[in-house]
């Protein structure tokens, strides 16, 4: 078993007056690194479960009402989400070089590219925001006067709208399903995407923090687990999206479906 | 005791990772405007886990970690996450049929 | 050893430092563990109380003391906090805090000031629970049910769904310190075969913290979104499926009556060996049970929803899967009766619990396999078979198990005796306290008496009157100790290091133990258990 922690036989003193960031519990720098590493990735393995309940949600909705989610993916804007995936990978580089950097004890690249991750997170909020305030308007935000008239209107095959025409009795109660229906798409859209964004904007704060300690020069080539495990939960939130990005807009964009 | 020094990557590898998720990222939009039928999901899907597992294995390290758990521990999420899935869908997908 | 008596007072945990800052700004683990008892304590009470007014209520059929709305608040604020706020932080938060860093040969757990945070994050999510009660409480039972809880209910749920999800992230975080320092803290030559059995099912435990507790997190989120913002994704009338809610609420509640019986069984594992003066029977398989019952655990959630609209394919293979986990704890009750036999039993107060224990988890785990019988179920459903069921896994099981658990390690925790008779006396009182209240419930829920009702025909209420006397009888049970543990504190002999003479690695520190737990890190070379190389315990020190 060679993940057994290894007390080294060096006395305690010692090592603390040698290393300052050695907490006293912990035998050596070696074995402290390890264990908030680890405790990152199990971290990381709670949020997937966490995410997961809003996916299995998604699954079975989007089983049931596909059409409908369909149709409300092809309401989302694909230029502006390809291009915000994009700045968000653009961020996820900027964090691995950073850690890179720090490795190599280069900390002025370092700091700088930790504005740039900083940088990027926040042009992604701030895509984001304009996204939802493009649904505000187009009254897609449910229980704020939610409307999908205009979903009905550019999906009439989609729906099989064309086919009952002539049954104004059924034609006005399938309508009133896609309003229902859709409104589940965009609970669920505004609950993944909005989870996503407080992901963030808390990892944003972090790397405001992150970014400080690396400007007062605290990350050595030997030390610098809190940019790493910072840097971890960063990418984490990346692959989040990675997946929300193809499950959100591009449930069916077919041409002439 | 493994020692000290962690495997530092090349820049150049992480400038690659990045042009390849950046590549997969307009090639997967591009992918679902073309008919395929029911297999858009199925691109869509392995487009995504392809960027997430370079993500996972070159950005967070994990292809060069000492670590021993890391692996067990991310596949035994990912299954308990497909444990929830799945077992839940066995509810969903037989539930008007009997 | 036994015989070294502490003469001068010697620097230990309790009096390193004083005041009331050296406690809320603890790193200690065995500080926190003291934090978590206290808070966990008055819980335990907040929620026995509303225990003690649904008693009185059911002792006459009419719905006499209490109106329907404010008994369906009793209940549901009974099962919350005897849930989430007693049960699910009780033996890790305090037994296994104090205990798994010194078992394993630690100065503290990996992450000592997020274990403080869980604490103020335990503390901030009881004090929103507990304003929630006082302005007017929350009626939806504890499950949450959609869409009562969502469209339905006049109460507080807003509040009290916040409280729990913030209460999970204490949960999440003691877990995620306890695997880390299994992982990472262990001293030289305690590889994983050699880990006492209790840090095994606390790794176990932890796992289903990790795993399971974020999505019921997310799950409340959602419930509180559907409340505030009117969502609908629970709601049949817009679409929604209020059967998800409960796929979810169980993923996560399914388990966690395994976070609360596993760390139980936890305790059990030390404390059978211990006075049965043998090596515990089966070593590795009481180890992988743990991990198994872990594991099949989080399959068998469905199994709380028979009558609930899934499909029939869907239910079969849920009542297969809930009966295989009953494999893994059966292996553990055979090994520690196993373990018992031939053996020098002693009856000594932790003993006794554990013989409770193993008895009273019998009943509620097998009659668990009765409804987990699809066609069993659909007749005993939200009966008080089901009540009675559970309360002997959750009561009778992790109940029994904390309080085994605080006696057996209370010469460590505190440094003194308790008075073995008091402590033997209320064992029993608590075993036939527990089994008046509770049996009687088995036979009236197969009668056909309901859950969560406020009145009931006359003929159920020979049962409900024995139930009530057991209840009144189990109170003083956890009366008792409460009484004399605190005494001892003052007036208990002062207890040498091992006064079992235990082999765990926490029974070769001091009693109470220094702050850093050991004067040098131990180096271990032996296996666990080896109750063969131990003396007998001292009987003079014992007879207290």
């Amino acid at each position: 078993m060679s993940d057994r922690a290894g007390i080294g036989e060096t006395p305690l003193a010692v090592e603390h007056e040698e290393r300052p960031e050695l907490r006293h519990h912990f035998a050596d720098v070696e074995q402290q690194r390890n264990a908030a590493t680890l405790g990152m990735w199990w971290f990381l393995g709670t949020e997937i479960m966490f995410f997961g309940g809003m996916f299995c949600a998604y699954l079975v909705y989007r089983r049931w009402y596909f059409p409908e989610f369909a149709a409300s993916s092809r309401s989302l804007d694909l230029i502006v989400g390809t291009l915000n995936t994009a700045v968000l990978i653009c961020s996820s580089l900027t964090v691995a070089m950073s850690v890179r950097a720090a490795q190599l004890g280069k900390r002025k690249l370092q700091v700088q590219l930790l504005l740039a991750t900083i940088f990027f997170g926040l042009v992604f909020l701030g895509v984001k925001a304009y996204e939802w305030d493009n649904k505000y308007k187009e009254h897609h935000i449910p229980t704020f006067s939610f409307n999908a008239q205009d979903l009905i209107k550019d999906n009439q095959k989609l729906f099989g709208l064309d086919k009952l025409q002539n049954d104004p009795a059924k034609l006005q109660e399938r309508e009133a399903e896609i309003q229902r229906r859709s409104q589940i798409f965009f609970s669920l859209y505004f609950a993944l995407t909005g989870m996503h964004a407080i992901h963030m904007v808390i990892g944003v704060g972090i790397f405001a923090v992150i970014t400080w300690m690396a400007h007062k020069g605290r990350f050595t080539p030997e030390y610098h687990t809190p940019l790493e495990i910072a840097g971890l939960y960063w990418h984490f939130v990346d692959i989040v999206w990675i997946y929300l990005f193809p499950l959100l807009y591009l449930i069916d964009r077919r041409p002439g479906a | 005791m493994a020692d000290h020094s962690e495997h530092v990557a090349p820049a150049g590898l992480y400038w690659l990772v990045w042009a390849i998720l950046i590549v997969a990222t307009f090639l997967t939009a591009w992918v679902a405007t073309i008919d395929l039928g029911p297999f858009n999901t199925v691109v869509a899907l392995f487009i995504a886990t392809c960027k997430a597992s370079i993500v996972v294995l070159i950005f967070m390290g994990v292809k060069y970690t000492h670590e021993k758990m890391t692996k067990p521990l991310l596949i035994g999420a990912i299954f308990w996450l497909l444990l929830l899935l799945v077992l839940s869908l066995t509810d969903y997908a037989s539930r008007y049929a009997g | 050893m036994a015989t070294a008596v502490v003469t001068t007072e010697r620097k230990n945990y309790l009096n390193a430092e004083y005041g009331i800052r050296s406690w809320l700004l603890t790193t200690d683990h065995k500080r926190i563990a003291l934090l978590y008892l206290l808070s966990i304590t008055f819980f335990f009470f907040i929620g026995g109380f509303f225990a003690l007014l649904i008693r009185l209520e059911l002792l006459t059929p009419a719905g006499d003391l209490l109106t329907a709305d404010t008994y369906n608040k009793a209940f549901t604020m009974h099962g919350q906090i005897m849930v989430f706020f007693f049960l699910i932080p009780s033996i890790p938060a305090v037994l296994g805090n104090f205990l798994i860093p010194m078992m394993i040969g630690a100065k503290d757990l990996a992450f000592p000031r997020i274990n403080l945070l869980s604490w103020y994050i335990y503390i901030v999510a009881g004090i929103l629970y507990l304003h929630c009660l006082v302005s007017g409480g929350v009626d939806t039972g504890w499950t949450f049910y959609t869409p009562y809880s969502s469209l339905f209910s006049n109460t507080h749920v807003v509040e009290a769904g916040l409280a729990i999800f913030i209460v999970g992230f204490s949960s999440i975080l003691t877990g995620l310190n306890f695997v880390v320092t299994i992982h990472r803290m262990r001293a030289p030559g305690l590889t994983w075969s050699r880990l006492p059995l209790f840090v095994w099912s606390h790794y176990a435990t932890s796992i289903i913290m990790l795993l399971g507790t974020p999505v019921i997190a997310i799950t409340l989120v959602l419930v509180v979104l559907e409340r505030t913002l009117n969502l609908g994704i629970f709601d049949a009338s817009r679409g929604g499926d209020p059967v998800l809610f409960q796929h979810l609420f169980w993923f996560y509640s399914h388990p966690a009556v395994y976070i609360m019986i596993l760390p139980s069984m936890a305790v059990m594992s030390e404390i059978i060996p211990c006075f049965s003066r043998k090596r515990v029977f089966g070593y590795t398989f009481v180890a992988m049970s743990s991990i198994a019952i872990a594991a099949i655990g989080f399959l068998v959630w469905a199994h709380h929803m028979f009558v609930a609209g899934i499909s029939l394919y869907s239910a079969l293979v849920f009542s297969f899967l809930s009966f295989l986990v009953a494999v893994p704890s059966a292996v553990k009750v055979f090994n520690w009766t196993a373990t018992m036999y031939k053996g020098s039993v002693s009856f000594s107060t932790p003993m006794l619990y554990a013989m409770g224990f193993i008895g009273l988890f019998t009943i509620g785990g097998l009659t668990g396999l009765f409804l987990a019988t699809l066609g069993v179920d659909v007749h005993l459903h939200d009966t008080y078979f089901v009540i009675a069921h559970f309360h002997y896994v959750m009561v009778g099981g992790a109940v029994m198990g904390y309080l085994g658990g605080m006696h057996f390690w209370w010469p460590k925790i505190s440094g003194r005796m308790y008075p073995e008779g008091w402590g033997r006396l209320a064992a029993l009182i608590v075993f036939i306290g527990f089994n008046l209240t509770f049996f009687p419930q088995f036979l009236v829920g197969y009668l056909g008496m309901p859950r969560r009702y406020w009145q009931y025909p006359p003929e159920y209420q020979v049962y409900n009157v024995l139930s009530t006397a057991g209840a009144s009888i189990l109170a003083v049970g956890y009366l008792l100790p409460m009484v004399y543990l605190l005494w001892s504190l003052r007036y208990g002999k002062p207890a040498p290091d091992n006064p079992w003479q235990a082999t765990g690695l926490e029974w070769r520190t001091a009693s109470p133990p220094p702050t850093f737990n050991f004067d040098e890190t131990p180096e271990v070379t032996w296996e666990a258990y080896e109750y063969e190389t131990m003396p007998l315990p001292d009987e003079v020190t014992l007879e207290r």
